[in-house]
């Protein structure tokens, strides 16, 4: 593969991931997941749950953190230009030129049917992602601790999701086989 | 296009709007949820760029269409301040400062503690945790969201259709859309 198919896969591939994360939040999850493991094979499940914990840990957008860090581990600086302009481009599309035409659309009733329709799935598929990238996460009887104590504290109590980073980061310290 | 809203101070620059879209960008730190309020606190509080009514209704927009919830808001608040140049320099200053932090990161920073084995030990408890809140988003967008049985049978066999299938979740999020109409269609035709 050429440098330029590279970079034209980059930004193809993180452009699905704008254009179908669909109410914010870990929504991309999935879909980052299939285009950066599965179909490309960019990186390890390991290797891509370190990157959203970097993306989550950085300031700005998490998705776009994530673009720019996986953009510049295959193709550099380029790259991550490249994959972080894919996440961005259907959001300046959208609301630059076809504005007019969205805000009709998001007040049709059937738009809310729909919408509906899509986070049923979305709620499918982040709990799929959750379950995949768990079987490299969770892998002996400390880490799986570390999951059931995040998981419920983030039940209890609804902090910043940074804290919970730097509670397992800790755990990891304390835990981990050395 | 959607109405320009008054000048209410009259200094609301191209520079102005990438400046304070970078700022946010900089300084907020957990993502979009995250992100919102610091936005509105900017934009309506500390600006006066839009009217409280005006935000929740841009809001409204942002989580109703594609793309990430921190820049739709910013390209919608700049669009209505300056046109299209406008939402083009909030969304270079929302985006910016993630490229130029991520870059040095990934650059510098990454490959220079990867393989210390006390990183390693915290990526060990970091990656069950990172795990965890996405186990926790799909729940509490379940209790949220889910509300009634059509919406919960659809998302169980999806759900299933989706392990059995492996197809992209691109086309299972199309096939939620489309019955979610279809659904809708029907009960109407029932009324």
């Amino acid at each position: 593969m050429t440098v330029i198919e590279l970079l034209l896969t980059l930004y193809f591939s993180f452009l699905k991931v704008g254009l179908f994360t669909i109410g914010g939040g870990y929504a991309m999850i999935p879909l980052m997941e299939a285009e950066v493991i599965t179909v490309n094979q960019w990186l390890s499940p390991a290797e891509f749950l370190d990157v959203i914990a970097i993306a989550e840990m950085t300031p700005g957008p998490v998705s776009i953190n994530a673009a720019t860090f996986i953009g510049y581990k295959l193709a550099g600086v380029a790259g991550s230009l490249v994959a972080s302009l894919g996440v961005i481009t259907p959001s300046l599309v959208l609301l630059l030129l076809l504005s007019r035409i969205l805000f009709r659309l998001i007040q049709k009733p059937g738009t809310e049917k729909i919408l509906k329709g899509l986070r049923s799935a979305m709620i499918a598929l982040i709990l799929l992602a959750s379950y995949s990238l768990g079987l490299t996460a969770v892998i002996d009887l400390p880490s799986a601790l570390i999951f059931a104590v995040i998981l419920i504290a983030s039940l209890l109590y609804q902090i910043s999701p940074i804290y919970y980073i730097g509670i397992g980061a800790l755990m990891g310290l304390l835990l981990f086989p050395y | 296009m959607p109405r320009l809203e008054k000048s209410k101070t009259g200094k609301e620059t191209i520079w102005t709007i990438l400046l304070t879209f970078f700022k946010v960008g900089a300084f907020t730190f957990g993502g979009g949820y995250a992100i919102l309020p610091v936005i509105q606190q900017e934009v309506v509080e500390k600006h006066k760029w839009v009217s409280q009514t005006t935000f929740s209704d841009i809001l409204i927009i942002t989580q109703g269409m594609p793309g990430q919830l921190a820049l739709n808001s910013a390209i919608q608040i700049g669009v209505r301040l300056r046109g299209t140049a406008g939402g083009i320099a909030a969304a270079v200053g929302v985006t910016a400062p993630s490229v130029i932090i991520l870059l040095i990161i990934a650059a510098w920073l990454y490959p220079l503690i990867h393989d210390n084995i006390y990183f390693q030990a915290a990526f060990y408890g970091i990656r069950p945790a990172v795990v965890a809140l996405i186990a926790y988003a799909a729940i509490k967008m379940g209790r949220d969201i889910l509300d009634d049985r059509n919406s919960i049978i659809l998302s169980i066999a999806l759900l299933v259709i989706a392990i059995i299938t492996q197809l992209h979740p691109i086309l299972i999020l199309v096939s939620g859309g489309l019955i979610g109409l279809l659904l809708s269609r029907r009960n109407n035709d029932s009324d």
